[in-house]
């Protein structure tokens, strides 16, 4: 190739680049960053609920901002037998998850399983009979300092304002990262298409019917208890603490605000909480 | 350069039809997973990542293993290495491409791919490993090719790449430290909960690769008379021997730390990887076959007469490439998943669609690594002439 | 010109694959779409010429806004307060998506994937 034809071809590749990427980097730095603003945001909300750098087991400062938190009393489970596998159905329900009646494929958001399962971390030697056939019930700890979002690589799952870890279903791309960092097994996959149905129409895996107010999920995403924030929007408490009803089973709240309900319950029991010496600081405290 | 591929003999022309018979068949099951899900795969709710992570761990340990030939010869000019290094570049090249589709054969949404550009997350390992992969791509791509180019013209390669190729070295240990990072820095997972993850992937990687570049390059010696020299053979013998002894150490010392501390989380997964745990053992056959294995292979790497025969040399590397397979594939990444994190165990059986993507994925692999091979074949018998 | 008959005829072949679109709909009577509008409304969240280009854009604002920054607030249209959401939103005023959503969709071959884990209220009756 002479040496003209070499010069013209890269002044042409050099503008072609230059022609494709500039007008688009300037609409994006006249549109102001939109996007950048949404993540500062997040970072906000992230900034209000970490602990002083540095801050430790129970080191550190405090966090602050609102943080969603859960009182699960298992002794008022055990006096109510049955009522943790309503709180259960409660939440499957409404939100429409699907029971495949197979451990490969399961996907549950909330769940009962037993003290040793539930708390594998803590001892097992010679503990009283009566701990082993407690109902447990177990669920996404919305952690104040999630290993899940660390890991997500898209921030489909992210922990907003309220200091709910949630998950954005359109966004997750479902490389089940976030499920192998889980220090406490609480996300599901959606192995295969939940709304399979049978030649006349019914849902294979409804059981208990649909809720046509929310959306189902579709395969390949990951899916995870949220709190339920759309009935926190209305004012309503998430579907498992309603069906716990007047027994005060279960407490929600705002743990961060010393006047709430849930922080007398915290100051006035002892409580226990999953795998503490992970460092996520889970907002999800059990009273044994 | 690349109409070097289109010319072959019979041979040549039947490996690449039957790759890419693999890759259409696996190309079928891939569309029957597309449907269906994941699920078609024998992974689960506790057993979440299967033979396509563990393969694409396993692969970015060969891409990096490709670094122990770009090192000697381009820092410290081991001549001797002059016909090989190519070889290993191209190899890095194939490995990479075999990751990228690994990955996107595990996603259970491939067509959001591109959230992973458009929302970057540092705080992410997986966003730094697509950083970090792609880029080792893009590196040894420019430094193999523009090189080759340079050779096949008869003039020494442009003084820009040189650059490309001192940052092709610690790129190639980040990425395997990078992916690394996806496992070690996860709190709810013991077995991956240590900071000597990242160092035994790196010997595992150094062992490897060139072990892998050996069985190819004795190959090509074979098929299409290319001799890579007796003394880059030997050198990478020993490169291959120490990384070994390094990963057998580094493996000896996790065992150690598991059984002397008796700390449940550690030595759970190492009892159900090697003896069972509650009656679950479909793992503890392929473990200590691979433990037996490799320690043979790196003994046999040990005596002088087993590397400057052909035959043993070929055997100990195979044996030590396999056992490292199993090891880093399987061992490892299902290990982490055992018991779960509600202590319990759930075992993994891949499925035939599984199986049968890898091995597309692997002929995909094959059939890159071979196309630029050709071509450096080509080019080095030009040379010769 | 070398191979002037192999030349010829693959460029043959490849314009008439490539122009395969036009010729193979050629004379057949196109169904124009006609949505279904809701007859008590009037009005939209936004004008129908913006809604006819960039519903979509709405959607995906809504969506990150409700789920991702947790805005739900109520948007009001000629009067009544309507949710933030496909299902609970939009639908209320266009309920079937067969005669409204898909008319469209199905004339531009758009295949968007709300359908999957959104409802309309009477896919689920």
């Amino acid at each position: 190739m002479d040496v003209k034809r070499r010069k013209f071809l890269k002044i042409a590749g050099l503008s072609a680049v230059a022609g494709l990427s500039v007008p688009s980097a300037f609409t994006n730095l006249l549109q102001g960053g939109e996007a950048l603003a949404s993540t500062a945001g997040r970072g906000a909300a992230e900034g209000s609920q970490q602990p002083a750098a540095g801050g430790h087991g129970g080191h550190g400062e405090e966090p602050t901002g609102v943080q969603y938190g859960m009182v699960i009393d298992i002794k008022k489970f055990a006096e109510h037998r049955g009522l943790a596998e309503q709180c259960v159905k409660a939440c499957h329900t409404e939100h429409n998850v699907p029971d495949y009646g197979n451990p490969k494929d399961e996907i549950k958001w909330i769940w009962v399983d037993d003290y040793a399962h539930g708390f594998p971390e803590s001892s097992q030697y010679k503990r009283n009979a009566a701990l082993k056939d407690l109902p447990v019930l177990l669920t996404c700890n919305h952690c104040a300092n999630p290993p899940c979002v660390r890991a997500c690589p898209t921030q489909a799952t992210f922990k907003n304002e309220v200091g709910v870890v949630v998950m954005d279903f359109h966004r997750c791309i479902g490389c089940r990262f976030c499920m192998a960092a889980c220090p406490y097994g609480a996300r599901s996959f959606n192995w295969r298409n939940p709304r399979e149905q049978y030649a006349n129409g019914n849902y294979k895996f409804y059981k208990n019917g649909i809720n046509p107010n929310y959306p189902t999920r579709m395969r390949g995403v990951v899916e995870k208890c949220n709190f339920c924030p759309e009935r926190l929007a209305v004012g309503k408490l998430p579907a498992c603490v309603e069906a716990a009803g007047e027994t005060k089973a279960m407490v929600f709240g705002n743990i961060n605000d010393p006047n709430s309900e849930i922080a007398k319950v915290l100051n006035a029991n002892f409580t226990i909480q999953r795998n503490p010496a992970a460092g996520t600081k889970p907002s999800v405290f059990y009273i044994i | 350069m690349l109409e070097k591929a289109l010319v072959g003999t019979n041979k040549y022309w039947a490996w690449i039809f039957f790759l890419l018979g693999v890759m259409g068949i696996g190309g079928l099951f891939y569309l029957y997973q597309f449907n269906y899900g994941l699920g078609a795969t024998g992974m689960s709710r506790d057993v979440s990542w299967g033979v396509y992570i563990a393969q694409f761990t396993f692969m970015v340990g060969v891409a990096a293993g490709g670094v122990m030939l770009v090192l000697p010869y381009y820092i410290h000019d081991y001549k001797a290495f002059g016909k090989i290094t190519i070889l290993g570049e191209f190899m890095a090249i194939a490995a990479v491409a075999m990751c990228i589709m690994f990955i996107t054969a595990d996603l259970g949404q491939p067509m959001r791919i591109m959230n992973v550009l458009l929302h970057p997350t540092p705080n992410s390992m997986l966003f730094w490993d697509m950083i970090v992969l792609n880029g080792y791509l893009f590196l040894n791509a420019i430094c193999g090719w523009v090189i080759l180019n340079a050779h096949n013209k008869g003039v020494h390669y442009p003084q820009w790449v040189k650059p490309f190729i001192y940052l092709s070295i610690p790129w190639a240990f980040s990425i395997h430290t990078v992916t690394a990072f996806l496992y070690c820095g996860l709190p709810g997972r013991h077995f991956w909960l240590t900071a000597i993850l990242a160092p035994r992937f790196l010997a595992s990687a150094f062992a490897a690769g060139p072990a892998l570049l050996v069985l190819i390059a004795m190959i090509l010696k074979r098929v299409a008379n290319f001799d890579a020299g007796e003394k880059a053979f030997q050198k990478l013998g020993t490169i291959i021997t120490y990384a070994a002894l390094a990963n057998f150490f580094f493996l000896g010392l996790e065992f150690f730390v598991a059984y002397y501390s008796r700390i449940p989380g550690h030595m759970h997964t190492l009892d159900y990887l090697f003896w069972g745990l509650e009656g679950h053992d479909n793992l503890v056959l392929p473990m200590r076959f691979s433990l037996t294995i490799g320690l043979i292979a790196t003994t046999m790497l040990l005596f002088p007469q087993i590397k400057k025969k052909e035959s043993t040399f070929a055997l100990s590397c195979g044996m030590l490439f396999t056992s490292l397979w199993i090891d880093k594939g399987v061992g490892m990444v299902l290990g982490g998943f055992v018991p779960s994190p509600l202590d319990r165990v759930t075992e993994y059986v891949p499925t035939v669609i599984e199986i049968g993507i890898s091995l597309a994925v692997w002929a995909t692999g094959a059939l890159i690594l071979t196309i630029l091979y050709k071509l450096a074949i080509s080019v080095a018998a030009k040379e010769a002439a | 010109m070398y191979d002037r008959g192999k030349v010829v005829t693959g460029l043959a072949i490849f314009v008439i694959i490539m122009t395969f679109p036009v010729w193979y709909n050629l004379g057949a009577t196109q169904h124009v779409p006609k949505p279904d509008l809701p007859k008590d409304v009037k009005k939209c969240v936004g004008t129908s010429a913006y809604m006819r280009t960039s519903h979509m854009v709405v959607l995906n604002q809504w969506r990150d806004e409700v789920v991702r920054e947790e805005k739900r607030k109520l948007v009001e249209v000629e009067g009544k307060q309507y949710v933030k959401s496909l299902q609970l939103g939009c639908m209320k005023c266009h309920p079937d998506r067969k005669k409204f959503c898909d008319e469209c969709h199905t004339y531009t071959a758009v295949d968007p994937f709300c359908w999957d884990c959104h409802f309309q209220p009477k896919e689920t009756k």
